[in-house]
């Protein structure tokens, strides 16, 4: 019986995965291998292999990488601080309450903020500086796609660091590990969890941004989300827009195999100690 | 299990409170019956006090909704699922809905305010005696700049200018293919429609050589960058250009000499239209002389239509900036709608020079 009920009520959810899970990665895989009259041809996945493509896949890595190490490096240091802190949920509240805003709107601000006549700008001429190019360079760039991935990269950390007994951390200070070692062989593996999630939570969806590319780096940085909206918009080769959105999808799932595997093996060793 | 009911049963309610709202809203909209026109436009493309008098006057009610670029507008269209009754696209994408066979036929007898067109702006290549579409407005493509802002005197008489090493990190280009490509291919004397792929390689290659002057390749923010001196030079469409101007006296607006885009927006009916009376209706009153006046004072781009011009102030009429002469507008071309192919080509060089600036 409970079974039984178990699985109707999963009905629902497979319904769903089908839908909108399953069906729009066939039907993606089907248009990308469509020409533009609609016959059927590999001619995208060629197309793909070119300079072009590769080179843009390289740059949309590189700087989805290094959003990420920039968002770790910040956030885990964060997040430590803020379950050590009296009001953490306050804490916590503040750091995602600027995601409630509309990712359109920050953006909007930016320019306003880096521009020459912005603040930035102005306080730099009054300390005797000359006015500098900040907008539509790489740095800003990485800025506000750091600035908007943080919340993403610190959460997932602050609910496994906050998870961590504190007389771990203790008993390894009192048995003599310097505070670095405490930290590389004891706080890091178990909050290792935490850390992947908060990875995956940003270097997926930061290979794939594209607006920002446009509004903050004025198209010096172009990246595969780049390329996607505009074969579908503006060129309307659906084809190919569908073919690098397939090789998004297989980047996307390698990075999951990877920060995901340990994980799975960490847990059938505890099962079989247990 | 209780909170998780009584939170499931709150969020029901509110859904079907919802629905009924908006349902209700539907038919407050719909109580003149067929009498809704649905048009669809660019953004800020219309003086708003317009469609208040078109519906004062006609008794029609009109829902308003605007697009971003052509290729959204015709994918919208295409799909079905929509009813507009009006939209204002480009000259090539009208080529292409016709090609489509998305157009409705406009009946002429319906229209005797189109004797108000200039009739240099009719029976244009694009559609032989306008048999499915209006002229709406019309511009070019140039370059705004701020004198005050140039350390080395230019005056953009040649597109050559904009590759001046005193510019260097100064220019911001529109993020369009055919425009930036075109500026290119006109800068060595060739056409705007070009086909040859030896020679679209040539102009990206001279834009490639461009990309250390250019700042940025940006959308509709220009308007404000350049109001606010963040860049000293652009490359945008006329109108745009006067709303710049507008704002900032030190912006001046000029087209090259080699020639550029001239390019038409013009009213369609759209086959999905359901109020083809209406449409009609419409688009001869944007054409009566006093509101096509309005209209081109409000939006700032050029009208077509020569009885308007005698009704706007003539220091903006007789400004060859945004009514450039009959010689002038000889070196100017219109873009013709090459195939998905060619155009697919476009952007696959547009992209290969984005992707040259470091």
């Amino acid at each position: 019986m409970q079974s039984k009920r178990g699985s109707l009520t999963l009905v629902p959810y497979y319904i769903w995965i089908a839908l909108f899970v399953i069906a729009p990665i066939i039907l993606v895989g089907y248009y990308s291998l469509l020409d533009l009259d609609g016959h059927f041809t590999l001619e995208n996945y060629q197309n793909f292999f070119t300079p072009v493509y590769l080179k843009m896949t390289l740059s949309s890595f590189w700087y989805a990488f290094i959003i990420t190490v920039i968002c770790l490096l910040i956030s885990y240091p964060a997040a430590f601080i803020i379950s050590r802190l009296k009001n953490k949920q306050l804490w916590l509240m503040l750091i995602i309450i600027p995601s409630w805003i509309n990712l359109l709107l920050k953006t909007y601000a930016f320019i306003g903020i880096f521009g020459q006549s912005g603040p930035i700008n102005a306080f730099l001429s009054t300390i005797g500086f000359e006015k500098q190019q900040i907008l539509f360079t790489s740095v800003s760039f990485i800025f506000v796609s750091v600035y908007i991935f943080i919340p993403f990269m610190i959460l997932p950390i602050f609910n496994s660091v906050d998870k961590l007994n504190r007389g771990l951390l203790d008993a390894s200070r009192d048995l003599g590990a310097s505070r670095l070692y405490t930290i590389r062989r004891v706080m890091i593996p178990l909050t290792m969890d935490g850390i992947k999630a908060g990875i995956q939570a940003v270097f997926i969806p930061a290979l794939s941004l594209f607006m920002i590319t446009r509004l903050i780096a004025g198209n010096h940085v172009i990246t595969l989300g780049t390329a996607i909206e505009q074969q579908f918009l503006v060129t309307q080769n659906w084809g190919m827009g569908s073919t690098i959105a397939v090789f998004l999808i297989i980047f996307m799932f390698i990075i999951m195999v990877i920060t995901g595997e340990q994980k799975k093996k960490k847990g059938a060793a505890r099962n079989g100690k247990n | 299990m209780k909170n998780l009911v009584k939170a499931s049963i709150a969020i029901l309610v509110v859904c079907v409170a919802l629905i009924f709202i908006t349902k209700s809203l539907d038919t407050n909209a719909s109580k003149s019956g067929k009498n809704i026109l649905t048009v669809y436009n660019w953004g800020e493309y219309i003086d708003p006090a317009l469609l208040k008098k078109f519906e004062k006057e006609t008794g029609i009610h009109v829902v308003y909704e605007t697009f971003d670029s052509n290729e959204a507008m015709i994918t919208k269209v295409e799909q079905g699922g929509t009813n507009y009754d009006i939209a204002i696209p480009s000259e090539y994408t009208i080529e292409q809905m016709k090609e489509k066979d998305l157009l409705l036929p406009v009946d002429h007898s319906k229209i005797p305010n189109l004797k108000n067109i200039e009739p240099d702006f009719l029976n244009l290549d694009f559609d032989k005696n306008n048999s499915y579409s209006i002229p709406y407005f019309w511009g070019t493509v140039g370059i705004v700049y701020n004198e005050k802002m140039l350390t080395k005197k230019l005056d953009f008489t040649s597109w050559d200018q904009l590759w001046d090493p005193s510019l260097k990190g100064k220019v911001l280009l529109v993020d369009s293919a055919r425009e930036v490509l075109g500026m290119s291919l006109n800068s060595m004397n060739m056409s705007l429609n070009e086909t040859d792929s030896t020679k679209l390689q040539k102009a990206t290659d001279k834009l490639i050589d461009l990309s250390p002057n250019v700042q940025a390749v940006i959308g509709d923010e220009v308007t404000q960058l350049m109001v606010n001196g963040d860049a000293p030079v652009a490359l945008t469409w006329s109108g745009q250009a006067a709303d710049m101007m507008y704002d900032n006296e030190d912006l001046t607006y000029t087209v090259p000499d080699e020639g550029s885009n001239l390019w038409f927006d013009n009213m369609v009916i759209p086959k999905t239209s359901k109020n083809v009376d209406g449409a009609h209706k419409f688009i001869n009153f944007m054409l009566d002389p006093e509101n096509a006046a309005q209209n081109a004072d409000y939006v700032g781009y050029s009208t077509p239509n020569k009885a308007a011009l005698k009704l706007l102030d003539p220091e903006v009429t007789s400004d060859e900036r945004y009514y450039p002469s009959a010689e002038v507008r000889k070196n100017l071309h219109v873009y013709k709608n090459l195939g998905k192919e060619k155009i697919g080509e476009y952007n696959e060089l547009f992209l290969k020079f984005k992707m040259s600036l470091k």
